[in-house]
């Protein structure tokens, strides 16, 4: 109802004109994005850019990156929306799931199996976790929180008990392996011959994979009966509880899938990169990050957050190398200072 | 220097009142601790505590009296000691431009306090869990930024060779001094935070935190407020952050990492969140686990037993150890209030 309402206002009220203003920027965006990728670059661009690979590589990472965080930071942003409960511990899940898929897939001898393990384990552990700790101290965020911390610490101690602290890299099955090239030219060589950009096969399956989980959630949340409940959690949780619905149910519901993709994110970033302690720490300032900056309990938000850190992450890599975490920083302030629920946050 | 502190207490009997037979038992105990601990114990579990729990009082204040629960205290400790390394001496051979200490030290703190105020200028812009995250995002961010800038900070080495001030003919990281210069700053801290939280600051600031609301309502400026609490608690963790890189002799981004952040916390809800001396406790608690969980389940696994004590301190008791005896106390006394067998 309030939705309705907030849409309408906006209709009526914001004025048609700004509508189309915005719509304008976004197309002249999208077409400068698109010639930067697509047209051949003039000399003085890729004098500075260094060089229209790098450039485009780098894009090609960030949104790679911008995939797998965007698997972590769903969850995050799903389970904070509902329950109000800032999983600390989701990074842990991450590098949890990482290790699960590289045992299962190791021991199977089949990745897709690893995949499969790193879900459903992790999922199974989700619901654990809400049955077990957080359902008893319901209404309680901070304690909640806490609890995540002291979670996460145990368990990158225990991680670190079983796994050791070496590197492991995921061995991806064959069909995956090699790369592929792709329809863009990054330079064009004195005989005329056009140098086309060559990409991992692996790490286009992984954006494929982001990108066709989060339609999967977006419909999942705005087309089943769950995916009401879910938001109808998100705006107002003793309502829903109210009206009848088992919200206990909804919240082991969320809270599986969340740490389920957390899970599935770790077998898969751990073969597109490689599995060591210190990453939990990693994917949870990004899913924090990502979350911020997206708006809480969004998808949508966190897909945007996702791809705005991923790009910046990757572009600031190859730019000013020493500089990338700043950048991702000045982006969370800047979110803050204009939009301080986030991009795509409601506000309370 | 006892008898500095008897002093004015002969002479008005309402000040012993104020200050409480608690404080001045603790007041004496601790100044007497030098007489019966060894090296070891002076500055590994006393010095080492009391600076950590400055940097937990730090916290206490915002998270106690304000109501913002942050993860970033460490890391504006961080901010003095990486001040202490660039503006005094080190032995990296990386800046170090040589300041006398009666300047870096207060311009560390200042750095830290200003630097604090900012996190919480940013912090405050959303309310109650997002701070946690938020300022553990900044934490974090610090952390990976200490970590590959070479230019400033030095990256993964950091700055090695930081020597404490030597005046009054007293070399300051010797135990004994050492010890003492922790409890005197530590004590100040304790006392600054015991009359602020009663000053109309305190009092206003803890209004704020229960209904934020109301006081706009009533034409308070909260923001205000609450990023001047972060100042006053930026000036504490400073003050911490160069006494820790004193005693330590280093700073890298390892003194900043996360698990350090996440330390803090620990220590400050293992103690509790009601009252400044809380961190005190339970940085007592968690420094002596830190040593000796090492003979108990060997250095390996420590972190574990830390991450259990923490959580079942948070199941059962909210408010930590502070919280458990004021649980306990009631039964106490009447216990003391039954008549004998």
């Amino acid at each position: 109802m309030s939705l309705l309402d907030q849409q309408r206002a906006s209709v009526e009220g914001g004025g048609f004109t700004r509508r189309q203003a915005w719509g304008l920027f976004w197309l002249l965006l999208a077409a400068i994005v698109a010639w930067l990728i697509f047209a051949v670059w003039p000399a003085w661009l890729n004098a500075v850019l260094t060089s229209k690979k790098a450039f485009v590589s780098a894009v090609m990472n960030g949104l790679t990156l911008a995939g797998l965080y965007f698997l972590v930071a769903s969850g995050f942003t799903l389970v904070f929306g509902l329950m109000r409960n800032v999983n600390l511990a989701h990074g842990s899940l991450y590098l949890l799931g990482a290790y699960i898929g590289y045992e299962v897939g190791a021991r199977t001898g089949y990745w897709l199996i690893g995949v499969a393990a790193g879900f459903v384990v992790l999922a199974i552990v989700g619901v654990l976790m809400q049955v077990l700790v957080f359902r008893r101290l319901e209404g309680d965020d901070l304690r909640q929180t806490l609890v995540t911390i002291g979670i996460s610490i145990v368990a990158a101690d225990l991680m670190l008990a079983v796994w050791g602290g070496q590197t492991y890299q995921l061995a991806t099955p064959e069909w995956l392996d090699g790369a592929v090239t792709l329809p863009i030219i990054t330079a064009v060589r004195s005989n005329g011959a056009s140098v086309f950009l060559t990409y991992p096969f692996y790490r286009l399956v992984v954006l494929f994979a982001a990108v066709v989980i989060g339609v999967g959630l977006w419909l999942m949340l705005n087309r089943t009966r769950v995916g009401m409940m879910i938001r109808a959690g998100v705006d107002d949780r003793a309502m829903l509880s109210a009206s009848g619905v088992n919200v206990h149910a909804v919240f082991a519901i969320v809270f599986a899938v969340g740490a389920g993709l957390a899970g599935f994110a770790g077998v898969v970033g751990g073969s597109a990169l490689s599995v060591a302690p210190g990453e939990d720490v990693r994917y949870l300032l990004a899913s924090l990050v990502v979350v911020i900056v997206g708006g809480m309990g969004s998808i949508t938000g966190a897909a945007i957050g996702a791809l705005l850190i991923g790009l910046a992450e990757q572009i600031g890599l190859v730019y000013f190398p020493t500089y990338g975490v700043v950048l991702t920083f000045v982006i969370m302030v800047v979110t803050l200072a204009i939009r301080p629920q986030g991009i795509m946050g409601k506000a309370r | 220097m006892s008898l500095v502190a008897t002093t004015p207490a002969t002479a008005r009997p309402a000040f012993l009142g104020k200050v409480g037979a608690g404080h001045i038992l603790l007041a004496a105990a601790l100044i007497f601790y030098p007489a019966v601990a060894t090296d070891f114990f002076l500055t590994q579990i006393g010095g080492y505590s009391l600076i950590f729990g400055m940097i937990g009082l730090s916290l206490m204040i915002l998270a106690g009296y304000g109501g913002m629960v942050s993860l970033a205290q460490i890391t504006i400790a961080g901010i003095a000691g990486y001040a202490v390394a660039i503006f005094g001496l080190n032995n990296s051979n990386v800046h170090g431009f040589g300041w006398p200490w009666w300047i870096v030290a207060p311009f560390a703190m200042l750095l830290a306090a200003t630097a604090s105020a900012l996190i919480g200028w940013i912090a405050v812009r959303t309310e109650g869990i997002y701070t946690i995250m938020i300022t553990l995002a900044i934490a974090t961010a610090a952390f990976y930024f200490a970590q590959q800038n070479y230019m400033i900070f030095n990256g993964f080495p950091g700055f090695n060779g930081l020597r404490a001030p030597e005046f009054w003919g007293v070399y300051w990281r010797d135990p004994v001094p050492f010890y003492y210069l922790c409890l005197g700053c530590a004590a100040l801290a304790y006392a600054a935070v015991l009359y602020c939280s009663r000053s109309t600051f305190g009092l206003t600031l803890q209004a704020i935190r229960d209904n934020p609301r109301r006081m706009r309502a009533i034409g308070y400026h909260v923001t205000a407020h609450k990023v001047f609490a972060w100042f006053v608690s930026g000036l504490i963790a400073g003050l911490a952050g160069v006494l820790l890189i004193w005693f330590n002799g280093r700073v890298s981004s390892g003194t900043i990492n996360v698990a350090a952040a996440i330390n803090v916390l620990v220590i400050a809800v293992i103690g509790g969140l009601k009252h400044p001396i809380g961190p005190f406790l339970g940085a007592v608690v968690v420094v002596l686990m830190q040593t000796f969980a090492i003979d108990i389940v060997g250095a390996e696994r420590f972190n574990t037993l830390i991450g259990l004590v923490f959580l079942v301190i948070v199941f059962v008791s909210p408010d930590g150890i502070l919280g458990l005896w004021e649980r306990l106390k009631p039964h106490l006394a009447q216990d003391s209030l039954r008549p004998g067998p």
